[in-house]
């Protein structure tokens, strides 16, 4: 019995990923399979309070939770290239405004989950439209800068937020005037509405908006040359991931005995959350998904029997996907599906920058991708080719 | 004949370098003209000026009748304005349809759709733009495993997606072998008159064989604005390209034969390693 969620657990997440279907690189096809997987990973999660104990349930649920935060934040990070370090802020905006909302006014099903969305989505709004303006490292400073700042006012701001001691006291969310007790009809709860946010960033993700947010992160100048407002572009794929940040957050205060407190929205969540899209591999949405159920498990199943070392097995992990999986675990499992041949150890040095016929697209938000400065052959037929303002990147050309 | 596009005293400086100096240009709609200039007269600076991706220091720029001088690099692009970048600049991740259809989709279908859909007539214009540049066959080659010709082929449909009334390229035929580069010519002789056609290019067999009309720009100014047999036998014309290739000298003394096209590459590769060849770069 105790033994069975740790598959499933990493399975939960999956079906994200599966809904996901091919990931954004979107030079791999799409597996034939990829559809009834993700059917069947749907089910096999439906399924799980029928059989698994409460206990894991209420984990598996957090997993889901912390995954829809991590494919949110891929958005960003994977798709449009805006490695953000605040966004667990949008999360503890949705957690405290669905408490504060269930608390004070009403329960009622829908109603905390879309408060939660409104407000995140508010705040990204207004953050945003400071942070999408910078660039690189500035933006990750910016956005740090800008989770600590919520973090503060969720502390300070006691009299409305519990302050450090947390917003408890969150009442069972409602449906159709039942307050949900059991484990596992809240479970279903945050599954129905997980799945639900998924298929929002994977259909944004996909959409013709989505691939104009990889452009941007592809090539910036070009965007604009092409006639496309990056900003505008990389506020709205912002605000989209603080509303679906805020709707997991809305979820993780919909939990039975629900406790929100400013570490919810502080800077170790924004780093696992960025850390779990790591190891998933960005870009993909479903790897940081596996990703974020991997964090979990190591830091709060496995993490209390380590006294406390989880933190320090994450690390490790972090290190090894690091330098082992360029693609993180998505990367793995397309390298396999697609070339039969190599095992996953093969695939895992860094593809070589030259990029072979079918290397793997670098998706990753970490790394930049850079525009080729190597052209091949350049000045053949030209009367100035000691030009050397024209072509910077290639001085080195010889001719004789 | 209106002037498509119209430049009035345009100016760019950076500190006390005035890169593009005073510029007077018309160009009319439907022409196939060319910049041409040697090293340092402003041909990249004043296109970035046209574009919009450098703002101007003085002057205006009108296109078809409405000043554009104060709007971003973007209005300009949704005003018909495209452009093929002089290093190929493309979305090396995505293959060679998604590339025009990221351009296609901005301006014929709706970009800003944030669910899945197809969009058939941006794939039909995608098709269509691929078959006219000739890389139908590699439609679904990421850009990284295109060859550099293959690129700079995908850099003019990615520009024509754009639907734009006016395309400036610059130094398209840069890098292409003599094939290559012939086989743009053809393509840009055979694109539509409406669409006008600014080209700065080094490689004088292609800018005679495009343009109907040249101007020649020189550090900074414009030195003539003529048909390309007027350019061809214009003494100043001679003069400025002759003369910046002796000035290269004075700086690389070591540096041989002096009038000697196949000289002066040579001479570029000797001062690389040398410290003074700073010195050569700044003129």
């Amino acid at each position: 019995m105790s033994v069975e969620p740790a598959p499933s657990a990493v399975d939960a997440p999956s079906a994200a990923a599966t809904g996901t279907g091919a990931p954004s690189g979107s030079t791999r096809r799409r597996l034939p399979l990829t559809g009834l997987t993700a059917l069947a990973v749907l089910i096999l999660l439906a399924a799980v309070p029928l059989f698994v104990a409460p206990f894991q349930t209420s984990m598996l649920a957090r997993m889901l939770i912390f995954a829809l935060l991590a494919v949110s934040l891929d958005l960003l990070v994977g798709v449009t290239g805006l490695p953000s370090l605040g966004h667990a802020a949008y999360f503890g905006v949705g957690a405290y405004t669905a408490g504060l909302v269930a608390k004070y006014w009403t329960a009622a099903a829908p109603v905390p989950l879309l408060a939660a969305v409104g407000v995140a989505a508010f705040a990204a709004t207004a953050t945003g439209w400071l942070a999408v303006r910078s660039h690189g490292v500035f933006f990750l400073m910016l956005t740090l800068a800008i989770g600590e700042l919520i973090q503060q006012l969720a502390e300070s701001w006691s009299g409305v937020t519990g302050g450090d001691n947390g917003l408890s006291g969150i009442p069972a969310v409602e449906v159709a005037g039942q307050p949900l007790t059991l484990v596992g009809y809240v479970y279903w709860y945050v599954l129905v509405f997980a799945v639900l946010g998924f298929a929002m960033i994977w259909a944004v993700s996909r959409s013709p908006f989505g691939a104009a947010l990889r452009g941007i992160r592809d090539n910036e100048p070009r965007m604009r040359s092409l006639g496309y407002s990056p900003f505008r572009y990389k506020l709205a794929g912002f605000v989209i991931a603080g509303a679906v940040a805020g709707l997991a957050g809305g979820l993780l205060a919909s939990q039975q005995f629900a406790l929100v407190t400013p570490a919810d929205l502080g800077f170790t969540t924004s780093a696992l959350a960025l850390l779990a899209v790591a190891v998933g591999g960005a870009g993909s949405l479903w790897g940081p998904a596996i990703g974020a159920a991997l964090v979990v498990l190591i830091r709060d199943v496995y993490g209390p029997d380590l006294d406390g070392h989880g933190t320090l097995v994450l690390g490790a992990v972090f290190i090894v996907a690091v330098y082992l999986l360029r693609n993180g675990i998505a990367g793995l499992a397309t390298t396999r599906f697609r070339r039969r041949g190599p095992p996953p150890s093969d695939a895992a040095p860094p593809p070589d920058p030259t990029q072979g016929a079918t290397g793997a697209p670098v998706s990753g938000g970490f790394r930049q991708n850079r525009q080729d400065g190597r052209q091949a052959g350049e000045s053949s037929q030209r009367l100035d080719s000691d030009d050397p303002s024209s072509d910077p990147p290639n001085p080195g050309v010889k001719r004789s | 004949m209106s002037a498509l596009l119209e430049l009035r005293g345009v100016g760019r400086s950076f500190g006390a370098l005035k890169a593009v100096d005073g510029v007077d240009l018309d160009i009319e709609s439907g022409a196939r003209h060319a910049l041409i200039g040697p090293n340092g007269a402003g041909k990249s600076t004043l296109f970035r000026l046209i574009s919009g991706e450098m703002a101007v220091t003085s002057g205006t720029v009108t296109l078809s009748g409405d000043e554009v001088t104060k709007l971003s690099q973007v209005r300009r692009a949704r005003r018909g304005l495209a452009q093929t970048m002089q290093h190929s600049s493309l979305f090396l991740t995505q293959t060679a349809a998604q590339n025009v259809a990221l351009a296609a989709q901005r301006h014929r279908g709706s970009a800003r759709w944030l669910l899945p859909r197809r969009q058939r007539d941006v794939d039909d214009r995608v098709t269509d733009l691929l078959d006219a540049v000739g890389l139908s066959e590699r439609a679904q080659v990421p850009v990284s495993s295109l060859s550099h010709g293959e690129r700079r082929q995908l850099e003019i449909a990615v520009a024509l997606a754009c639907e734009p009334r006016l395309l400036l390229m610059d130094e398209p035929a840069a890098g292409m072998s003599l094939a290559e580069s012939g086989r743009l010519t053809e393509l840009v002789l055979a694109l539509p008159r409406d669409i006008t056609v600014i080209i700065v290019e080094h490689d004088l067999d292609v800018v005679f064989a495009l343009a109907e009309r040249v101007t020649v720009l020189h550090l900074g100014q414009v030195l003539l604005t003529g048909s390309p047999d007027e350019v061809r036998g214009s003494a100043a014309v001679q003069e400025a390209y002759l003369g910046s290739s002796t000035r290269g000298e004075l700086f690389a003394p070591a540096a041989s034969t002096p009038h000697s096209p196949q000289g002066r590459p040579k001479a570029n590769v000797s001062t690389q390693g040398r410290p003074e060849s700073s010195l050569g770069d700044a003129s």
